[in-house]
């Protein structure tokens, strides 16, 4: 009776529709928990940089900020194609969802190869947070707390972003076996929802890290 | 389901350079000019701006059950208590030589 391919919602839902807003407030609720950790870190940034703000601007300078833009534009990138995936999942064309869902986990794999490099370059100049960090402070006595934020911060994004990469993927390899339809595409949205909130992570952390 | 709202790709299009215009726009301001001491203030308004756009339009908050608006809306506001109560706290503190 059942092809593996047409999705039946749970018994405990009134309907499908019932079922797709429930699991989509579900993924809200998830992303209020991200914006409150990361939210964390970016209060004691702003406080910390209120205190020693020459020595952030210092430290930004250590940052290649065109790197950092290039990013912003890769990510904005996969989160247009990302949307876009949802899209054609919407009007039934599998091909155009997997190649756009495809696109997006290429830039999300861009992304973290400009980090590999910018992070190489910081860990071989001894830039790196607190106890180990062995370059020149050029008279900015507590210029590794710039490097804890900077690793923290984009670290825990980083992270975010190969999260991101493999459930997408997974929901790729679903679209590609022909699961998703305009009544059922759930996963696509949810995992959607998760890539774009860490696409609005990295559109505060560029500016506050690289440019202020 | 087939009541979901379908966005029109333009609409996503033009989000989209929107923000890419929004990104040059900070570059700008933060290398270009010196807006000492609004950096700061000017960097972080320009990225709530991308911000909103991110989340009405890509993550269809603009078109979605107004549950979830509330749920996010939630979530900026604690940050937002956490940051008051963290700057109340140091800009009110005295300072004073140990008693002890």
């Amino acid at each position: 009776m059942s092809t593996g391919n047409t999705h039946h919602y749970a018994h405990h839902f009134e309907s499908a529709e019932h079922e797709y807003e429930s699991s989509k407030q579900g993924v809200w609720i998830f992303l209020t928990s991200e914006i409150l950790m990361f939210g964390v870190l970016f209060v004691g940034y702003m406080i910390y940089h209120h205190m020693y703000p020459e020595m952030f601007k210092y430290g930004a300078k250590a940052l290649d900020w065109r790197l950092g833009a290039l990013n912003t534009v890769v990510l904005l990138t996969s989160s247009l194609t990302m949307v876009l995936g949802v899209h054609y999942c919407q009007v039934n064309n599998k091909q155009k969802a997997v190649m756009n869902l495809a696109i997006t986990i290429a830039c999300g794999a861009i992304f973290m190869v400009v980090k590999y490099f910018e992070y190489s370059h910081k860990i071989h100049a001894g830039k790196l947070p607190g106890m180990w960090f062995t370059a020149d402070t050029h008279g900015f006595e507590n210029l590794p707390l710039y490097f804890s934020f900077y690793f923290m911060m984009t670290g825990l994004h980083g992270i975010h972003v190969l999260a991101g990469m493999c459930l997408i993927l997974w929901v790729l390899i679903r679209a590609n076996r022909g699961e998703f339809n305009e009544n059922y595409y759930t996963p696509v949205e949810g995992v959607g929802l998760f890539w774009h909130l860490v696409d609005l992570i990295w559109i505060f952390l560029f500016p506050l890290l690289y440019l202020v | 389901m087939s009541a979901h709202h379908v966005v029109p790709l333009k609409t996503f299009l033009k989000v989209f350079w929107a923000l890419i215009g929004l990104t040059a726009l900070t570059v700008v301001t933060a290398k270009g000019m010196d807006l000492h001491p609004f950096n700061g203030v000017v960097a972080f308004s320009i990225a709530s701006v991308k911000g909103f756009l991110v989340m009405a339009f890509f993550m269809h908050l603009k078109y979605d059950d107004k549950a979830n608006r509330y749920i996010i809306i939630s979530s900026f506001f604690f940050v937002f208590l956490l940051f008051i109560f963290v700057v109340l706290d140091l800009g009110t503190r005295i300072p004073q030589a140990s008693t002890l």
